[in-house]
């Protein structure tokens, strides 16, 4: 295994906080994330993971706080804007293109990088031919890398759990990005598949140095895998370190645990 | 046995990624091209021709045109009567105004006219969605047959509010409108424009384009965060969309009829076509000529049938009859079927593999 370098600060989030209404989702969270690291937030359902990556990824729209991505503070952006800064995503429950096949969901995930024009991909000729080819090349690698041959020209909706998720992490690849976001990639896989995803996972990291930002919830593989864990409860952030301090810190271990009163 | 893809193997990219990667599929399309082309005009009487083929096409290209908003974009839309419409009264005024103009290019900028007509229609799909979408469109269905009915200025003020095309020629002195039009030459004129169109249509819903109408008729917040924006690209299939269907409306009414009044597209067309489709099947390219085959051959079938069986009927009960086999059969397709014609297509095609064994 190569020696990973992690690098420094590329996105660094202050005191976000987030309220839907009366409701308040994520209190004054704070905390960063280096260059090709393995980030993890952790926490109970409801903690607020989920939201805390739709503020990443520009979905939500915290009321307090800022956003450093690179070393500027991010303005308020819009949804499709996050795809061309380089972060990309999957989701807690599937979010295919049901209709469509595992070959045109990768190649869907290339479509910022597909620049010819409307009249060219009429007549399919020329330049938007050449660019289907080039980048079905591409998407032939990512094919190769996630092992997902034999499914290429299954429509999705017809794929196992497993593969479906397996899909989407292909489409997140495809538009090569900078930060990955990977929103429960692991849940409801038995053993063997989250074996296979924790290796994908970490080869995506070393292989691309992509920084990755995973939310999970089997303590096993995120504690295994991270570099550095955040843990969110309530909305309040508990604690933030390698995983050794998380797993001894004492608030930590009252919000899985319980306390007794 | 004979449909296998077996033995067939792609060394590029290029020919895995063609519109027919399978020998037989290529075959097939291109006998059926052949039929088209040079049995039909040959064999079929001018009836045929003109009362059965003519509107089975032009009909076909404007439920290509709703199936790439509805079928592969997902913008559910009831206004495809009042975009044909808008094709038709865009063609007369061009030609009239312009009479040298040759009629590809009447054809060209009717289309993009309406295509025009079909952005402006198409900005509130942003805000709204589904059936709240289809009754945004009906709105547009209505206001543009009351504004064609209403200002004398688009039928150039006749007293009947009915345009009637000039004569126009295609090739040479080959004429394809008006009176002295043949049969033939009308039909293979359409057929020329339709199969370019489909073929247009086909390189555009496997392109970049189509991928990304796909993405948002299939999941939208997922193609928005993967960079797809969501207006332009609902404008495009809505501008595409309203293109197909101008030119539809357009060859109708210069080619097929002649002379037309806006009521031939009132809101009974859009759901004519909104049938042809989902019967047909939705987001497949073959599913819009199957389902417009469906809806304009099967009932010329049905009133004919009892005809040919030598069975003595009153034409109006046979009327009523086609009407209630007609319902029938639409409600049994889609509860067989409910993905249309074209699924039914796929799954002989996929048994096909396998015949004559059982697995």
């Amino acid at each position: 295994m190569k020696e990973r370098a992690i690098g420094e600060v590329i996105l660094d989030l202050k005191n976000i906080s987030l309220s839907f209404g009366a409701m308040r989702v994520l209190n004054n969270i704070s905390f960063d994330v280096r260059k090709s690291e393995i980030r993890s937030i952790i926490g109970p359902n409801g903690a607020g993971k989920s939201s805390m990556l739709n503020v990443i990824n520009g979905v939500y729209h915290p009321q307090e706080g800022e956003i450093s991505f690179r070393g500027e503070v991010r303005k308020q952006m819009k949804v499709h804007e996050a795809a061309g800064f380089g972060i990309a995503r999957t989701f807690q429950n599937i979010a295919l293109f049901k209709g469509m096949s595992t070959l045109d969901n990768i190649m869907t995930g290339r479509n910022l990088k597909m620049k010819s024009s409307m009249f060219s991909q009429a007549i399919y000729w020329g330049k938007a031919q050449k660019e289907e080819i080039e980048h079905r090349r591409k998407v032939e690698e990512i094919i190769d890398f996630l092992e997902i041959q034999a499914i290429r020209k299954t429509p999705v909706g017809r794929l196992p759990y497993g593969m479906q998720k397996r899909v989407e992490l292909g489409r997140a690849l495809a538009a090569e990005p900078e930060i990955l976001l990977l929103d429960e990639p692991m849940a409801g896989m038995n053993v063997e598949e989250k074996e296979d995803m924790s290796r994908f996972v970490l080869d995506i990291n070393d292989e691309f140095g992509t920084t990755i930002v995973l939310i999970e919830h089997d303590m096993g593989v995120v504690m295994d895998i991270s570099d550095r864990v955040v843990v969110l409860d309530y909305g309040r952030q508990l604690a933030d370190g390698t995983p050794d301090v998380v797993r001894n810190n004492q608030d930590v271990i009252d919000a899985y645990l319980g306390v007794s009163h | 046995m004979f449909y296998r893809e077996a033995g067939e193997f792609k060394a590029s990219y290029k020919a895995d990624q063609a519109i027919l990667p399978i020998r037989q599929d290529r075959w097939f399309i291109w006998a059926i091209l052949a039929i088209a082309f040079l049995v039909i005009p040959t064999v079929s009487s001018d009836y045929w021709l003109g009362t059965i083929m003519l509107p089975f096409l032009i009909l076909a290209l404007a439920a290509l045109g709703l199936n790439v908003l509805t079928g592969y974009a997902g913008q559910l839309s009831l206004g495809t009567g009042g975009f044909m419409a808008t094709g038709a009264f865009a063609a007369y005024k061009l030609a009239t105004m312009f009479p040298g103009m040759h009629i590809l290019l009447v054809l060209l900028f009717s289309g993009t006219i309406t295509a025009g007509v079909g952005i402006l229609f198409g900005i509130p799909s942003l805000r709204i969605k589904g059936f709240y979408l289809a009754v945004a469109t009906l709105a547009s269905q209505f206001f543009l047959i009351w504004m064609f009915n209403k200002f004398g200025w688009f039928t150039n003020y006749s007293s009947s509010g009915v345009i009637t095309a000039p004569p126009m020629a295609a090739i040479g002195d080959v004429l394809v409108t008006g009176a002295y039009a043949t049969v033939t030459a009308k039909y293979l004129f359409t057929l020329s424009i339709v199969t370019l169109l489909a073929l247009i249509t086909k390189n555009l819903v496997r392109s970049n384009i189509g991928r990304e109408w796909m993405a948002v008729r299939d999941m939208d917040i997922a193609a928005e965060i993967i960079g797809i924006k969501m207006l332009p690209t609902k404008l495009k299939a809505f501008a595409y969309s309203s293109f197909l269907c101008g030119i539809a409306g357009a060859l109708w009414a210069f080619v097929h009829t002649g002379s037309v009044e806006p009521l031939a597209f009132d809101v009974n067309r859009s759901f004519q076509i909104l049938f042809m489709i989902i019967i047909g099947g939705l987001g497949s390219i073959m599913g819009a000529f199957l389902g417009a085959a469906f809806i304009v051959l099967l009932p010329i079938f049905l009133s004919n049938a009892p005809h040919w069986f030598g069975l003595d009927i009153p034409v109006d009960l046979i009327s009523h009859i086609e009407a209630m086999v007609f319902g029938a059969l639409i409600i049994f397709f889609l509860i067989v079927e409910p993905h249309g014609l074209a699924r039914l297509w796929q799954i002989t095609k996929e048994k096909l593999r396998l015949w004559p064994f059982p697995y």
